[in-house]
């Protein structure tokens, strides 16, 4: 596979872009630790946006890793997963606001620290919702790639430090043109005693075609029904 | 799981609703009065949304709930809050021991990925919400605000290897959860008519709200 544009991300930093069909991103966490937090939408249509209860649901899963397909709440898939070191990425945890990002690790003001602050993950994913025209009300459960929250059987929620090694990788394969807000932003169960500030490398690349054998395609009945419904969606629309 | 018994007396309540099987419910709850929704023949799914009634852009957020509460089941004590992290309303009696706030709600669209294709067509718990803000407008509320919510009576556990499994569900005949509200809000309720699973016994049947002042 050819990079076609690589880019690092700092911790604490956020971003936008959209993704075409057939377009793949491989994401790195350079230093260990990283949390990258995602949000999807159509950009044809912002009312359809990645659903973290569709997602889970129809796969059965509460965990994210390879074979796994992101789903809109309109059936569709907005990308698969068709690669992964780690085995869990976490999507019901959640995101920091500004408040508790002041009572875990104290506020950085840009005033002193400039674009060293303790940005938050609330304030990232609105700054960028808004360029798109979208607000608080458009925010939904959103993905957190190398962070993983532990279920034991009383149903008790605990972040897993030390999840993600140097070196840990994801890549995800667009099945339709997506709109992808992002930000490296600390996971808001992270118990680290100073702000956790990981940088993530993110690689974009032209996936090859969706093979018959795909992990993704395979790995349960339902995926290949949320195939068919892409399939759909794309009848006579080119690409 | 701890199960607990309300004091409230249904004769005294200033409002008593039965929500027909694949009906949606819409109004208001005032802070400090309490609401109770009540299985009154078992196995039926509530799929809830609560919105604050001074702006409907603060709303139910599964997510906060769950992670400041530390847990993924609902019961009681548990805190509802907003995406601001206010507390909405607080659990305070509850007969079923466990309630889903994971699992969201059932569309045509995920129906034709969960079952089949050409299921698209039968009713869902998004098609109510959507027909209750167009036949509502007064609350301000549209597509945008049909979020993730809670279900009350489902049993959705996860397993400590990561799977997510549908399990019979703990509530019966006559069962119910009250909760209290610490601000006024704004509840959406569809009574699941699910027919492909059993999250409602394969028959959906009627739910009963009411309020006390």
């Amino acid at each position: 596979m050819t990079i076609d544009y690589q880019t690092l991300l700092d911790g604490g930093k956020h971003w936008s872009f959209t993704a075409r069909r057939g377009t793949g991103l491989s994401l790195e966490d350079v230093e260990g630790g990283a949390n990258l937090a995602m949000l999807f939408y159509n950009p044809a249509n912002p009312l359809e946006r990645y659903n973290a209860p569709d997602t889970l649901k129809c796969q059965h899963t509460f965990r994210l890793t390879r074979g796994h397909c992101l789903y809109s709440d309109m059936g569709r898939i907005f990308c698969s997963i068709v690669e992964d070191s780690l085995g869990w990425h976490d999507t019901v945890g959640g995101n920091a606001d500004k408040a508790l990002v002041a009572r875990r690790w104290g506020l950085s003001r840009y005033q002193e620290a400039r674009n060293d602050w303790t940005q938050n993950g609330q304030d990232a994913f609105l700054v960028e919702a808004a360029k798109y025209g979208l607000g608080r009300r458009d925010l939904a459960a959103n993905v957190n790639w190398f962070s993983k929250v532990a279920v034991a059987g009383d149903g008790s929620l605990s972040f897993v430090p030390d999840h993600s090694p140097p070196g840990a990788s994801v890549a995800l394969r667009f099945e339709m043109d997506t709109l992808v807000l992002l930000h490296s932003c600390p996971h808001p169960m992270n118990p680290a005693e100073a702000y956790p500030r990981r940088p993530v490398r993110l690689g974009f690349f032209t996936a090859p075609p969706v093979a018959d054998d795909d992990p993704c395609l395979t790995l349960r009945p339902e995926n290949r029904r949320g195939f068919a419904n892409n399939r759909l969606y794309h009848l006579g629309g080119g690409h | 799981m701890e199960l607990c018994r309300s004091p409230m007396d249904p004769e005294q309540a200033i409002l008593r609703r039965v929500i027909g099987a694949g009906d949606y419910w819409i109004d208001s709850v005032r802070q400090g009065q309490t609401f109770r929704i009540v299985d009154l023949e078992g196995n039926q799914a509530a799929d809830t949304l609560f919105y604050a009634a001074a702006d409907p852009t603060e709303r139910y957020s599964a997510i906060d709930t769950l992670r400041e509460q530390g847990n993924v089941y609902l019961s009681v004590g548990s805190r509802l809050l907003s995406n601001l992290g206010r507390v909405m309303l607080e659990i305070t009696a509850d007969l079923v021991g466990r309630h889903d706030t994971l699992g969201g709600a059932c569309a045509s669209e995920s129906n034709t990925v969960r079952y089949d294709l050409e299921k698209r067509t039968m009713h869902a718990c998004r098609d109510s919400w959507l027909l209750a803000v167009a036949e509502q407008p007064q609350f301000g509320l549209s597509k945008r605000d049909i979020t993730h919510n809670i279900n009350f009576f489902m049993n959705v556990p996860v397993t400590a290897d990561g799977g997510l499994t549908f399990a019979d569900g703990l509530s019966g005949p006559g069962k119910y959860v009250e909760m209290v509200a610490a601000m006024d809000v704004i509840v959406l309720i569809s009574n699941c008519p699910q027919l492909n699973n059993p999250c409602n016994g394969y028959n959906p049947t009627p739910i009963e709200v009411l309020v006390w002042a």
